[in-house]
């Protein structure tokens, strides 16, 4: 039998399209306009999944986005998603959605004996047991992960597209209920832009479910022509399906679009979801209340839901969600829905707190023939995988205790209704302080920081005909704030058939230590906390309500507490003995609700993750088979394997041939940044360690940057082109951190220098040509006079390569005569190619970085980033030659002689050789005093660089090593991860051509 | 997320700026001549106030130029923005 829940008419599904859905494997068949709770419930299907932490049974509690029990597995395969809530999921035709958290089956739960193992799982259960041993703990947690927890996250990657919006408007209204509705209508009217978000399909809120009267006629038309006005507004913008995530500072608000979530189909052109980020110059929060569940014995059993939820589900989707009712109720307004279920043909009972009621609401009792207890309350539960039957028992209020007979009452269906609560998460997100409201017993809006207004029922104001009012009138106040015309007040007379009564937050007597010893007063259902876990929480110390929100996780997981927090805060007060107030509230933060990660990160996925710099020669390298690195955010060669070499072949012969005739590396990537100004060589003074006062046109020096700290932070050349004009070469890492450096001084302490910085990386293509064959080869390429007399060593020349204007560097970062030819970066390729044809004859090897690593450390020259480490300076790279004695200041200097860094024992900058000839050593290995079978061992240093050398026929390292300057010659051990001991001798630094002659001939 | 109103290009998003610390720490004319703590104090020491504080600030993703931000620590409000070199804003007591 299909649909057997459904009333025989009313509701606005429509039944003329039905839609076809599994649940659990089996086949259910709801209409559209349902969502996957209602149709599930119009099917009979009550028990939706198990809970957290002792598989209970779980039905659905709410119809929205509070929802804590009725979370579902939606959908299959690489979309499949966790956590979702069936009471928001729209159905569409082939929906597949499954229970979460129990095995084999949500009807046999194995994990289910956690409940009656429940007297050894209090709060805290998992701290206290598997504290000890300390080094188990990953072992426990493996399977306590397995245990516990919710759905199961897609294993295949996201075939889904997202999207971001950038949105900018006057005001931002949250929530279309009555409320954001009529304050989008003043604001609309007055003509500034608006922006209304709602979470739901549909406009309307909570008055889509109840019936009202304006100026005396049905309300629901009037609704309609409301929102017809909206939509006619060309300044109004109107989003549905869209929740509001994160309220940050300056009105800037995150919000979630579901596109196409709800299609049957997923499109090729519409994203799935879009992530509107928002800036307005106003926002009004207007997104109403959450009903508030009441505490007592197994009040979480599939069955028991909140009243609002019951009359949602039968006003707006027909479904009659139990045939025997039971309303239990604290509050007036919940008769509302008794009598709407009776008029649906549920016999209903109504337990109510309170011992006087309304006598209008008496006789329709009376006249509807449903019984009332008054001054009852329901005391306990039963039922295995749906309520079938209560326990009542007369409350004495004086005593603060239960009297008299217990009485049964069998029932299908339990609503429950103990007051509301705001929503009052954005505003808390947007720092806006809220106080304890004793009237109606919730935390409501108390100071705005944020250029805000709050409005209806979340600001703690449920009267609809004063809501209605105030509200429009708010919105023409926000567009009359922002200097908009006023437009004309309306005053509507707004009626319900009950109004809102102020509701106490009531059987906490029943929460007291006697009573809930042995059996579960629900507290927060998504994370299984009782009352007594909040009495075991305060008696063990936990008092504070951030500690007890962390020790028994009340308020957490995926609906963050929406329906428990107010509860919770309560029930401390009554232990304590202290308002609410003083027990405070623990702290919202964004996300409002669960979102998916894909929108956050929108199109920055794949490819567009990062951007990808290439050089003017990169497709050829590419065609050549260079095997690429990252360096930052450049894509650098790393090796050019030929044949079948592996990457120690090829370095070893692109190392030899540089060496023995002619290498050519892509150096395009070196930061380039280009000095003028009559000030550049005083600034340069001041910039780097050594003195450039004297340098002349025309010739290159090596400079050393340090931070105030006195630590190494960049190195390169840096050459005089003319008078004042000045080319500097940074790491490739390092370019945009120079360039900011050299502007933040110019810019905040030497304003009056006058020098201009401009970053010309990616205008030249550097095309290093390094070996004894360089000259030769590049003689007939060029009108520049290479001669040893004309262009020595450490100069610059500009001229013609290859017929394009170049300028050419003799600088060497191989310890190899060594030209680095600039041209501009789109005759990049075309010199590249003209050099490779033209080297023929040289053989002429492209080389990549791993081979500039081992020429450079062959030769002892440093890597800023990684032989240093941001924490060494000049003194302990053994580099005092390049630090100025005479410069009375420059940055840094001061430092040097800091206590810290004249300390004979800091780390110095060595060579090692292991004496076994052979042992590569992993970069980044400990050298200690004495190898030891485990650690800790005292550690002398560590090993910066290492490699094999072709050049010399044996591995050689740098290292930073404790005092290293006076052990030259010493012995040292490094232990490495597989348990051998190396032994290792210090030497300086420089293992190839220690006179330096090769790069000077 | 701020709004900050950049002396030279106007109000953007924050996400275009960069916060560089405290300002109005000038460096020593004299490095040489001061003793080690007077160099640590430039170095290492930084006010944490609760309430008004000064800070550098760069518009990267606009005219890069460095400006000064005068804000409300406990607010987050910007109460002004204005150039290097012009004097620190006087803190009312309102």
């Amino acid at each position: 039998m299909s649909n057997q829940n459904r009333t025989i008419y009313g509701g606005k599904v429509n039944r003329e399209k039905p839609i076809n859905f599994v649940f659990n494997g089996k086949s259910y068949i709801g209409y559209q306009g349902d969502t996957l709770a209602s149709a599930l419930l119009a099917n009979d299907v009550h028990l939706i999944g198990r809970s957290f932490k002792y598989h209970r049974a779980r039905g659905i509690l709410t119809a929205g986005s509070e929802e804590p029990n009725a979370i579902v597995q939606l959908g299959l395969g690489a979309r499949t998603e966790p956590n979702i809530r069936a009471t928001e999921v729209e159905l569409y035709e082939g929906l597949e959605a499954s229970s979460q958290n129990c095995w084999p089956s949500v009807n046999f739960d194995i994990g289910a004996m956690n409940n009656f193992l429940s007297r050894i799982f209090p709060a805290g259960f998992y701290y206290k047991t598997f504290k000890w041993p300390p080094s188990m703990w990953l072992f426990y947690e493996h399977f306590i992960r397995k245990a516990a927890g919710l759905g199961q996250s897609p294993t295949a990657k996201n075939p889904d597209r997202y999207e971001q919006k950038f949105y900018y408007t006057d005001i931002t209204i949250v929530g279309g209920g009555i409320s954001g509705l009529l304050a989008a209508l003043g604001a609309g009217r007055s003509g500034c832009k608006v922006l209304l978000i709602d979470e739901n399909p549909e406009l309307g809120g909570y008055l889509l479910d109840y019936n009202f009267s304006i100026n005396e006629k049905d309300g629901k038309k009037w609704l309609k022509k409301i929102i017809e006005e909206l939509n006619g507004l060309a300044n109004v913008t109107i989003l549905k399906r869209t929740t509001a995530m994160g309220y940050y500072d300056y009105n800037y608000l995150t919000a979630l679009e579901k596109v196409t979530n709800h299609h049957a189909e997923f499109s090729s052109t519409l994203p799935r979801e879009r992530y509107w980020r928002i800036r307005s110059k106003k926002v009004i929060l207007a997104q109403g209340a959450f009903e508030r569940p009441l505490v007592f014995a197994d009040n979480d059993r599939p069955g028991i839901m909140m009243a609002s939820a019951g009359q949602k589900y039968l006003s707006r989707y027909g479904v009659l969600p139990g045939k025997s009712v039971v309303l239990f109720t604290n509050n007036d307004h919940a008769y509302l829905t008794a009598f709407e279920f009776v008029e649906k043909g549920a016999k209903v009972t109504v337990v109510d707190t309170r011992d006087l009621l309304n006598a209008r609401i008496s006789e329709k009792c009376k006249s509807l023939n449903i019984t009332v207890f008054k001054s009852y309350s329901v005391i306990k539960t039963y039922g295995d995988k749906k309520v079938n039957r209560i326990e009542i028992q007369q409350v004495d209020k004086n005593q603060n205790k239960l009297t008299g007979e217990v009485e049964n009452i069998h029932t299908d269906c339990v609503l429950m209704s103990g007051g509301w609560n705001p929503a009052v998460q954005l505003f808390s997100q947007s720092r806006g302080k809220l106080k304890y409201d004793l009237k109606i017993n919730t935390f409501v809006p108390d100071k705005i920081i944020e250029n805000q207004k709050i409005i209806g029922s979340n600001n703690g104001q449920f009267n609809l005909q004063e809501n209605l009012n105030e509200s429009f009138e708010a919105g023409i106040a926000a567009a009359n704030e922002l200097n908009f015309n006023s437009v004309e007040k309306v005053n509507w007379t707004g009626k319900e058939e009950i109004e809102f009564t102020h509701s106490d937050i009531e059987p906490y007597m029943l929460g007291k230590k006697k009573v809930t010893k042995g059996s579960k007063h629900f507290i927060d259902f998504q994370n299984d906390v009782t009352a007594a876990d909040i009495f075991l929480a305060q008696r063990e110390g936990y008092i504070s309500v951030e500690h007890t929100k962390r020790y028994t996780t009340t308020g957490m997981g995926t609906d963050q507490g929406k329906t428990s927090n107010v509860n919770a805060l309560a029930l401390m007060s009554h232990i304590h003995n202290k308002p609410v107030d003083e027990i405070g509230h623990t702290t919202f933060r964004p996300p409002y609700a669960p979102q998916t990660i894909g929108a956050i990160a929108g199109r920055s996925v794949d490819k567009l993750f990062d951007p990808e710099r290439k050089t003017s020669m990169h497709e050829w390298h590419v065609e050549n088979k260079a095997v690429f690195e990252d360096v930052g955010q450049w894509k650098r060669p790393y090796y050019f394997p030929q044949n079948k070499e592996d990457i120690h072949q090829a370095v070893k012969r692109e190392c030899l041939a540089v060496r023995n005739s002619l290498g050519i590396l892509d150096a395009s990537t070196l930061g380039k940044i280009d000095l003028q100004g009559p000030d550049t060589a005083k600034f340069l003074n001041m910039i780097y360690t050594n003195a450039w006062s004297k340098l002349e046109i025309g010739s290159c020096r090596y400079g050393l940057m340090c931070n105030e700290h006195g630590m190494i932070f960049d190195d390169g050349v840096t050459s005089r082109l003319g008078e004042n004009h000045y080319h500097m070469t940074t790491t490739t890492g390092g370019a945009a951190r120079v360039m900011s450096w050299l502007e933040e001084f110019l810019q905040t302490e030497w304003l009056d220098m006058k020098v201009f910085c401009t970053s010309v990386t990616e205008q030249w293509a550097v095309l290093s040509i390094s070996g004894p064959n360089s000259r030769e080869f590049l003689k007939d390429l060029t009108n520049i006079d290479l001669s040893k007399e004309n262009f020595p060593f450490m100069k610059f020349r500009e001229g013609e390569v290859c017929g394009v204007k170049a300028r050419v560097f003799r600088i060497s970062f191989t310890g190899e005569l060594s030209y680095e030819v600039n041209v501009p970066a789109r005759y990049g390729r075309y010199v590249w190619e003209k050099f490779m044809e033209h080297g023929k004859k040289y053989n002429i090897t492209p080389y990549g970085t791993e081979t500039m690593h081992v020429l450079r450390a062959e030769k002892g020259f440093i890597i800023v980033g990684q032989d240093t480490d941001g924490s060494v300076t000049p003194s302990d790279m053994n580099m005092d030659w390049i630090v100025s004695k005479k410069k009375e200041d420059f940055l840094g200097k001061r430092s040097f002689t800091r206590s810290d860094t004249v300390r004979h024992d800091r780390k110095k900058f060595v060579g090692l050789l292991v004496n076994d000839k052979k042992t590569i050593l992993p970069e980044g290995s400990h050298i200690v005093e004495k190898a030891l079978k485990q650690p800790p061992m005292k550690m002398l240093g560590h090993v910066t660089s290492s490699y094999y050398s072709p050049t010399l026929g044996y591995p050689i390292a740098l290292a930073m090593l404790k005092d290293g300057f006076s052990k030259m010659g010493e012995q040292v051990v490094v232990p490495l991860m597989n348990g051998k001991i190396i032994e290792a001798t210090v030497t300086d630094t420089i293992f190839y051509d220690k006179e330096g002659k090769k790069n000077n001939e | 997320m701020f709004i900050i109103n950049c002396p030279y290009c106007g109000e953007r998003d924050q996400t275009e700026f960069t916060c560089h610390g405290e300002a109005h720490i000038a460096r020593p004319d004299n490095p040489s001549e001061i003793s080690d703590e007077e160099w640590g104090r430039y170095l290492f020491f930084r006010e944490n106030p609760k309430g008004t504080h000064f800070e550098r600030w760069t518009h990267d993703h606009g005219c890069r130029r460095w400006f000064n931000v005068m804000r409300d620590t406990v607010t987050d409000q910007i109460i002004k923005t204005y150039k290097m070199g012009e004097a620190k804003p006087e803190i009312s007591n309102e």
